[in-house]
C-alpha cells in the first residue's frame, strides 16, 4: 500500500432544520480552523441582461451587514492572523475563512452575517461596477483569456456556461442594485447552501455554534435549476482572433462529461496521458507542477521546439462542460504548425488508446495529485464544499475508487466519444 | 486522504503541527565536512515531502550582455546529467507522480520537489544527480533558450510584467538591479552551453549548497541519507573557499542603489490593451537593515492588510479605481524595491497615482494610527500557523532564515521581533522610504501621460519639483 492511500475522511454531515447542511472534519495538525460556506449558484444560472450578478453579488457580499457596520469589515478576520477570500465560477460562489481556531465563532458569526444580513447600499454598489469593470479589463488584457471567452461563447449555444463568469461588459454597465439584490435572496438560503468546517475543532461545539448562528433563519425556497441542455454538436467550430500581441495561442474545446458521468475518470485519465496530471483542487492546483515531462502532447510539442507551454484542463462541474487543450506557439514557429501535431496526436489516441504502463503511470500521478490537493485544512475544506456543491461530498471519497476502476479499454472509449472533430471548437489567437 | 488504514490514521491524528511545539519548528541542520548544509523538518501531517536544493548564485552574476545566463542554467540544468538523460528524468518523475523545477533568482538558484513520502529516497537521490552531475546537453540548450525567449516575449505583451519592468529600470538606472534575471532577447540568443557551463561551476558549490527536507520523514534518517548523497562531493572549480560571512552570496558584496533625487514617470504604450498597469515606488533596503521588521509591519499596514492597507482603503473601496492596488517589499542581499501596484482604466491612471501620492503624504504627514500598527502587528504574527502549515512553505521559510542568517528559532523570534515595532517605528520607516517627490513611477498600457494634467505632489520637506515637468515620456533606455 503507498502512502498516499492512509488517510481517512472523518466528515460528520449534518442537515439543520432549515436546510442548511453542514460537513465537519476534525483535522488536528495545526491551530487552524477553515470554514467554507458554498452556495448552487455560478453563472450557468445567470439570465440574458444580467451575466455577471453571481460574481457581483459575492464582491457585495464583503461590503458590510446589519450587524457588521462596513468600517469593521476591513480586518475582520485579519486580526486573528486569518486570510478569507471567494471566488465564482460557473456552478458555485463560495466563501471562506482560515484562521487561528480561536476565530472559530468569528468566522461562523461573518458567513452567518452573509447569508442573511447583507446590505447593499446603492453607493457600495456603484462602487464596486467600476471595480469589476477593472477586474474584466484587466482580464482582457491577458489573450489566452480573450480567446477562452470567445471559444466557450461559440462551444455553447443553448446552455449558459455560454456566458464568462465575470458577464458581458454591456451587463455590467447596466445591471442594477436591485438585480443585484434579488439574486442575493433568491439563492443566499439554508437549503442552498453548504457549510463547511475543517480544523482544530471539536465536531460537537461546531454543531451547537452553527445551530446558533444559522438556525434561526428561515428555510427560504429552493432556487429553479437550470433545465438548458446543450445540443449535441454537429459540425466543428472554428474562432480566429487576430490583434495586436507578441504570441500566438492554440485552444481547443470538446465537449466533455460533467463529473458524475462515468466516463469523467476515462477522459481524466486521456488528459493526463497528453499533457500529465493536472489534479482535481481547481483553488490551490496542487500548489505544484504538473508532471508533464513524458507526456505525450509535452514531448510532441515543447520538446519538438513547437510550442512553449501545452496544457490541458478536465475540471470537475455539475453539467457537462468542456474538456480543454491549450497551447502557447513557440517564438518563430506557426500555429498551424502546432495544430497539426495535437491534433494528430489526439487522432492517434482516438486510434490507438492507451498501454497499460501508460494508464499505471497517470494513475500514480493522480493519486499523488489527489495528496497535494489537499495538503492544508483549507484545501481540504475547499475539496468537500466542492465536490458537495457540483455533486456530492461522498463523491470527493471515492476519487480514487473511481480512478482504479479506468482500463485502457474505457479511456480508448472516452477518447473515441468525447475528441472528436464534430464536437470541438477550436481558437487561434494571431497576433498580428 | 481517503482510505482505510487505522494505523497510520492514528499516527496522523497524533502528529502535532510544526509549529505546536513549544520550541517552534527546530529543525534539524547539519553542515557535511565539504560544507553542504542539510537542513530537515519531519511533518506527518500529508504523505508527502518537499525537498529544496539551492544555491547562491543568480541572475545577478550574469556577465554584462550575457543577461539571462542563470535563468537559461536553471531551465537545463535538470534536462540531463552524466547518468540520465532528460527522457530518464522525465520518466523517473512522472512515474511517481513527482514535480521537479528550478528556479532563479537574483542571488538565487533552487531545485525544487515534491513528491510521496515512499518516493522520497528515490526523488532525492535524483534531486543530488540534478545538482552534481548536469550534462548541459547541447540538444535541450537549444530547445530551452527557445523556450526562454517565447516566455521573454510573452512578458512583453503583458502590460502588469512591461509596467513592472520599466519601473525596475527606471529606479536602478545603471545599478546591476535593474537587469531583468530572464534577460533580453537579443543576450538569450547569444548563450551557448560553455555560458551554463561556467555559470553551473562558479554557483554550485558544496559550501553555496542548501539542502532543506520537510515532510513526512524521520529526521535523523533523513539526514543520513542526504549525507551519503552529498557528502563526497566535491567542488570541479578550485579556489572557491567559502567566504568569511557565510550569509553572503558567493561572498558579492552589491553596491548601494542610487537614491532617485526627483520624481520621474515613464509610460510603455500598448493601446491594443484594455486595462493600464501603473509600478510606484522607491529603493527599499537589505534584508539585514536593522529596519526590516519595521518597514515590513509598515508595508503591511500601508498595502497589505485586508485588501491592500491604505492603499485599498482608498483606491479599491473608496473610489472603485481597481480590482487590485497592493505594496510589496523585496529585501534581499541588495536593496530590493518597494513597489505599490495597480491595475486601472486609462481615464483613472492620473487619479490613482494623486491617491497614492495623497495616501503617502498623510502617511507622512500625520502618521499611521496606533490601531493600523496595531492591527498589522496582530495580523502577521497570528498569521505565522497558517503561513507554516504546508510541507512547501515550511521549507521555504527554513531556507530563508538559512540564506539570511536568521537563525534555526527565527519561527521562535519572530513574534516577538513584530511586537517589538512600535507607532514610531513603523512612522519612522515611513519617513525613511516614501516621498512621492522622489518617486518613480511606471504606466504600462492604453495609456499616454499628459503632463498638464497630472499632479505634481506635494510633500511635507520637499517643494514641488518643476523638473517633473521635463521628464521624459518615453520608454527608458534598453
Amino acid at each position: 500500500m503507498r502512502t498516499g492511500e492512509r488517510r481517512v475522511l472523518t466528515v460528520r454531515e449534518t442537515v439543520l432544520d432549515n436546510g442548511l447542511k453542514v460537513l465537519v472534519q476534525e483535522v488536528h495538525t495545526a491551530p487552524l480552523a477553515s470554514v467554507w460556506c458554498w452556495y448552487r449558484v455560478g453563472s450557468k444560472d445567470e439570465g440574458p441582461g444580467v451575466t455577471g450578478v453571481s460574481h457581483w453579488v459575492e464582491h457585495m457580499n464583503f461590503k458590510g451587514t446589519r450587524n457588521i457596520p462596513r468600517d469593521q469589515v476591513k480586518g475582520i478576520i485579519e486580526k486573528f492572523g486569518g486570510s478569507w477570500n471567494g471566488y465564482t465560477w460557473i456552478d458555485q460562489t463560495t466563501y471562506l475563512e482560515t484562521a487561528s481556531k480561536d476565530a472559530l465563532d468569528r468566522m461562523l458569526f461573518i458567513e452567518a452575517e452573509r447569508m442573511d444580513a447583507c446590505l447593499y447600499d446603492p453607493a457600495d454598489c456603484e462602487s464596486e461596477r467600476t471595480v469589476i469593470i477593472s477586474e474584466l479589463q484587466g482580464g482582457e488584457n491577458d489573450p489566452e483569456q480573450l480567446l477562452d471567452t470567445e471559444v466557450n461563447a461559440a462551444a455553447f449555444k443553448v446552455h449558459p456556461y455560454h456566458h464568462p463568469t465575470i458577464g458581458w461588459l454591456s451587463d455590467l454597465q447596466t445591471m442594477t442594485r436591485e438585480d443585484l439584490y434579488g439574486h442575493y435572496r433568491r439563492y443566499y438560503v439554508p437549503s442552498n447552501a453548504t457549510l463547511v468546517i475543517v480544523g482544530d475543532v471539536d465536531t460537537d461545539d461546531v454543531l451547537k455554534r452553527v445551530e446558533s448562528h444559522f438556525g434561526g433563519f428561515a428555510q427560504g425556497s429552493r432556487p429553479a435549476r437550470v433545465r438548458q441542455v446543450e445540443p449535441e454538436q454537429q459540425a466543428e467550430r472554428r474562432v480566429v482572433l487576430r490583434r495586436e500581441g507578441t504570441t500566438a495561442y492554440w485552444k481547443a474545446a470538446y465537449h466533455a462529461p460533467a463529473f458524475s458521468d462515468e466516463a469523467f475518470f476515462p477522459l481524466l485519465a486521456a488528459d493526463a496521458v497528453l499533457n500529465g496530471a493536472a489534479g482535481l483542487n481547481i483553488w490551490s492546483q496542487g500548489g505544484v507542477s504538473r508532471p508533464q515531462r513524458s507526456a505525450r502532447l509535452y514531448r510532441a510539442l515543447v520538446d519538438g521546439g513547437l510550442a512553449s507551454t501545452v496544457s490541458g484542463a478536465l475540471l470537475p462541474t455539475e453539467h457537462p462542460y468542456l474538456y480543454a487543450i491549450n497551447a502557447s506557439v513557440a517564438e518563430g514557429k506557426t500555429i498551424s504548425a502546432v495544430e497539426d501535431v495535437i491534433l494528430s496526436e489526439v487522432e492517434r489516441l482516438r486510434r490507438d488508446g492507451i498501454t497499460p504502463a501508460e494508464l499505471a503511470k497517470v494513475n500514480a500521478q493522480l493519486r499523488a495529485r489527489f495528496v497535494y490537493d489537499a495538503d492544508s485544512v483549507t484545501d481540504i475544506a475547499h475539496q468537500l464544499g466542492y465536490f458537495e456543491t457540483i455533486a456530492s461530498w461522498r463523491a470527493y471519497s471515492t476519487l480514487r475508487e473511481r480512478l482504479d476502476a479506468v482500463t485502457p479499454e474505457l479511456v480508448h472509449t472516452a477518447a473515441k466519444r468525447y475528441l472528436a472533430d464534430e464536437n470541438w471548437t477550436i481558437g487561434w489567437f494571431e497576433p498580428k | 486522504m481517503m482510505a482505510d488504514d487505522p494505523k497510520a490514521e492514528g499516527k496522523r491524528q497524533k502528529a502535532e503541527s510544526p509549529t505546536q511545539k513549544a520550541g517552534g519548528l527546530a529543525p534539524v541542520r547539519v553542515v557535511l565536512d565539504n560544507g553542504v548544509t542539510v537542513i530537515v523538518k519531519a511533518n506527518h501531517t500529508t504523505p508527502s515531502v518537499s525537498i529544496l536544493a539551492a544555491v547562491r548564485t543568480g541572475g545577478y552574476a550574469d556577465l554584462p550582455g550575457k543577461e539571462g545566463t542563470a535563468a537559461l542554467c536553471a531551465r537545463v540544468l535538470d534536462r540531463g546529467t552524466v547518468s540520465r538523460n532528460a527522457e530518464v528524468i522525465a520518466d523517473e518523475l512522472d512515474s511517481r507522480g513527482a514535480s521537479l523545477s528550478v528556479s532563479t533568482g537574483r542571488h538565487q538558484m533552487s531545485a525544487s520537489a515534491t513528491c510521496l513520502s515512499d518516493d522520497f529516497p528515490a526523488v532525492l537521490a535524483l534531486v543530488a544527480d540534478v545538482v552534481r552531475h548536469p550534462a548541459f546537453p547541447e540538444a535541450e540548450v537549444a530547445i530551452r533558450r527557445a523556450d526562454l525567449i517565447s516566455s521573454i516575449r510573452k512578458e512583453q505583451d503583458n502590460p502588469a510584467q512591461m509596467a513592472v519592468d520599466a519601473f525596475v529600470r527606471a529606479l536602478y538606472g545603471s545599478h546591476p538591479y535593474s537587469r531583468k534575471i530572464r534577460g533580453t532577447v537579443e543576450a538569450v540568443e547569444s548563450l551557448k552551453r560553455q555560458d551554463l557551463v561556467r555559470c553551473y561551476q562558479k554557483g554550485f558549490l558544496p559550501w553555496a549548497l542548501t539542502i532543506v527536507v520537510v515532510g513526512d520523514v524521520d529526521e535523523q534518517p533523513a539526514v543520513e541519507m542526504a549525507s551519503k548523497l552529498f557528502g563526497d562531493w566535491t567542488a570541479l572549480a578550485t579556489g572557491d573557499k567559502r567566504p568569511t560571512g557565510g550569509d553572503k552570496p558567493l561572498g558579492l558584496s552589491i553596491p548601494d542603489a542610487p537614491q532617485p533625487l526627483e520624481r520621474s514617470l515613464v509610460a510603455v504604450p500598448m493601446m491594443n490593451k484594455s486595462q493600464a498597469d501603473v509600478a510606484y515606488g522607491f529603493v527599499g533596503i537589505r534584508r539585514h537593515d536593522l529596519d526590516y521588521t519595521a518597514i515590513s509591519v509598515m508595508n503591511n499596514a500601508l498595502g497589505q492588510y485586508a485588501i491592500g492597507g491604505r492603499l485599498g482603503d482608498s483606491i479599491r473601496e473608496r473610489q472603485g479605481m481597481a480590482y487590485y492596488v497592493f505594496s510589496s517589499l523585496e529585501a534581499g542581499f541588495g536593496e530590493g524595491p518597494l513597489t505599490i501596484r495597480a491595475g486601472v482604466s486609462a481615464e483613472n491612471v492620473e487619479r490613482t497615482i494623486a491617491s497614492i501620492d495623497a495616501e503617502l503624504n498623510a502617511v507622512l504627514n500625520d502618521g499611521f494610527t496606533e490601531k493600523e500598527i496595531d492591527e498589522s502587528k496582530s495580523y502577521l504574527v497570528g498569521s505565522i500557523p497558517r503561513q507554516l502549515e504546508t510541507n512547501g512553505a515550511i521549507a521555504a521559510f527554513l531556507l530563508n532564515a538559512e540564506i539570511f542568517g536568521l537563525g534555526l528559532d527565527y519561527d521562535v523570534r519572530l513574534p516577538g521581533l513584530i511586537q517589538a515595532i512600535t507607532l514610531d517605528d513603523a512612522n519612522k520607516a515611513a519617513r525613511r522610504l516614501l516621498d512621492p517627490a522622489r518617486a518613480t513611477i511606471a504606466v504600462a498600457g492604453p495609456w499616454a501621460p499628459n503632463p498638464a494634467t497630472l499632479t505634481t505632489p506635494t510633500t511635507p520637506t520637499n517643494p514641488p519639483n518643476p523638473a517633473d515637468e521635463a521628464t521624459p515620456w518615453s520608454l527608458p533606455d534598453e
